[in-house]
């Protein structure tokens, strides 16, 4: 593949995954939410896949295959089927409304741009000039993490800023190494899977996964 | 420039005014008459917006009492406004006649003149219909006109020039610039404005008078006879303006950049088609779109503006 093409296609991916996450804040139904992830899980597979192939790196390989299972498809099935057990399928009273949080969301890529132009001056290429999209998706998911108030969303938003870190990851430095990359996945997983839990004992326990049930003492 | 050449530089203006006056009111009918025929019925035919103008041209234009000349002048500033973009907007070619006159903010600002003047004849009727209609009108316009700026000007600064021409002439001479993450996200938010500013679904309905949604019909229903024409032929060719400008920006392809014959002939063609089929890919997006309610219309802009200050940003660390 010449560099010329492969630049434009990891411009393309960078800006698909950027745009997936400033999706996942604009829309209200929590299902097409978890779509977008998965399509977001697809593109940062085929990132590491691409930064595979320029570089040759089996390793990036095996890294690409496990993000495609684990994040275009492992995590997306859980999340369906906490989404299904809720039968909450929209969020519908998020701490800041939408065009404000996507107002919201233009300052921080903004700021994320002027927070990485000093990495990117350190060793300017064509994947470290993509930087700003993984540290622009990490400020997302806090968004959303602090903004939102249903337990799904809020597993969503920390789903998004594990991607963000992800690729960044990617972008930065070709990848952390396949053992450290595999222990993250396995630490996520498992959160996800807690969480699925601490979310239905909340419903069974409130009748609702709202966050803000849990700020009262109960016997 | 010599002297020849700048003649056919005018004659090209000329060729593109006379291509967006006779065009625009067959685009229109060609939208309705797509939308009629997904919907189930005959519909009136691709000609019936000329036939309309013609009719209304040969009546007299009553004026209500108490409007100023804010009212009378509102359809000739509309007219004239699109009449000069039709001119200087490099839809056929390239080629300017005067340069530095398509710049993009010299015809953001001449496309905003054309609704402002018409929100301010909204006021002028002093009728509370008028008055709701320029209200939104302004509300949209407000998010609208930034979010062109921005995407455009992420289209500009590859080419590193506001010049239209220049940009079209950059896009043409790079193709591959075109599926560049910056100019996708800029197509998108072009999108979302062509379709606020143009008064389509689902911002605007432009064949209803539901007082609850109504925004450029409330400001036009005091308007009859010549007056009503020009108003919605401007309308139509505002329409055609920013739907030829949205083709040209983001897929240039058969705009002549030399004033040969043949090759204004093939920019004459390649800009029918390509509005065209946009055209009827809008008419037929819309047959599946309900009315946005107006509290909900700030977010879907609020979002397009987003998305051209995310091509913006992407322009310059996703060069």
């Amino acid at each position: 593949m010449s560099a010329a093409v492969s630049t434009q296609l990891l411009d393309v991916i960078s800006g698909a995954i950027l745009l997936t996450a400033v999706l996942t804040l604009w829309r209200r139904d929590l299902a097409a939410i978890i779509r977008l992830l998965a399509i977001q899980g697809v593109l940062i597979a085929g990132l590491a896949l691409l930064l595979g192939i320029n570089e040759h790196n089996t390793e990036l390989y095996l890294a690409a295959l496990g993000v495609l299972i684990l994040k275009a498809i492992v995590l997306p099935t859980i999340l369906r089927r906490v989404l299904a057990d809720s039968g909450e399928v929209r969020e519908t009273a998020p701490l800041v409304n939408v065009t404000s949080s996507l107002l919201a969301a233009a300052g921080l890529t903004l700021l994320a741009y002027v927070l990485s132009g000093p990495l990117v001056a350190l060793a300017p290429s064509a994947a470290t000039r993509a930087l700003p999209v993984g540290i622009a998706v990490v400020l997302l998911g806090f968004f959303m993490l602090v903004t939102r108030r249903r337990a799904l969303s809020q597993v969503i938003g920390f789903l998004l800023l594990d991607n963000g870190i992800t690729t960044t990851a990617f972008l930065a430095t070709s990848g952390v190494p396949l053992v450290v990359e595999l222990g993250v996945s396995l630490d996520v997983l498992l959160v996800v899977l807690v969480l699925q839990i601490v979310a239905a004992r909340m419903r069974m326990a409130f009748g609702s996964t709202d966050l803000d049930g849990l700020s009262g003492l109960r016997d | 420039m010599s002297a020849q050449e700048t003649v056919f530089a005018v004659a090209a203006a000329g060729i593109q005014v006379a291509v967006v006056v006779m065009g625009a009111p067959y685009l229109t009918g060609l939208m309705r008459q797509v939308r009629a025929r997904m919907e189930g019925r005959a519909g009136a035919g691709v000609g019936q917006p000329v036939r309309d103008l013609r009719k209304l041209f040969h009546k007299e234009a009553t004026r209500p009492e108490g409007t100023s000349v804010v009212f009378v002048a509102a359809p000739l500033v509309m007219l004239a406004s699109a009449v000069f973009l039709a001119a200087v907007i490099p839809f056929v070619t390239t080629v300017a006649a005067v340069g530095g006159v398509s710049d993009l903010f010299a015809v953001v600002a001449v496309l905003l003149l054309g609704t402002v003047a018409l929100a301010l004849a909204g006021l002028d009727t002093g009728t509370a219909f008028g008055g709701i209609g320029a209200s939104r009108e302004v509300t949209i316009v407000a998010l609208v006109e930034p979010t062109i700026l921005l995407a455009i000007f992420a289209l500009s600064v590859r080419v590193g020039s506001s010049d239209l021409a220049d940009i079209v002439a950059g896009t043409l001479a790079s193709p591959a610039h075109v599926l560049s993450p910056a100019s996708l996200l800029a197509a998108v938010a072009f999108a979302v404005v062509i379709i606020a500013e143009a008064g389509r679904l689902p911002v605007d309905n432009p064949s209803t008078h539901l007082e609850l949604t109504m925004v450029h019909e409330a400001m036009v229903l005091e308007y009859s006879g010549r007056d009503l024409a020009m108003v919605e032929l401007a309308a139509s060719m505002r329409l055609a303006l920013l739907l030829g400008l949205g083709v040209n920006l983001f897929a240039p392809w058969g705009v002549a950049t030399t004033l040969a014959p043949l090759a204004l002939l093939l920019g004459i063609v390649m800009l029918i088609v390509k509005v065209a089929l946009v055209g009827v890919a809008l008419a037929v997006l819309e047959v599946f779109m309900a009315k946005l309610r107006l509290f909900r219309v700030p977010e879907l802009l609020a979002g397009s503006l987003l998305f051209a200050l995310l091509a913006v940003a992407a322009s310059y660390f996703l060069a």
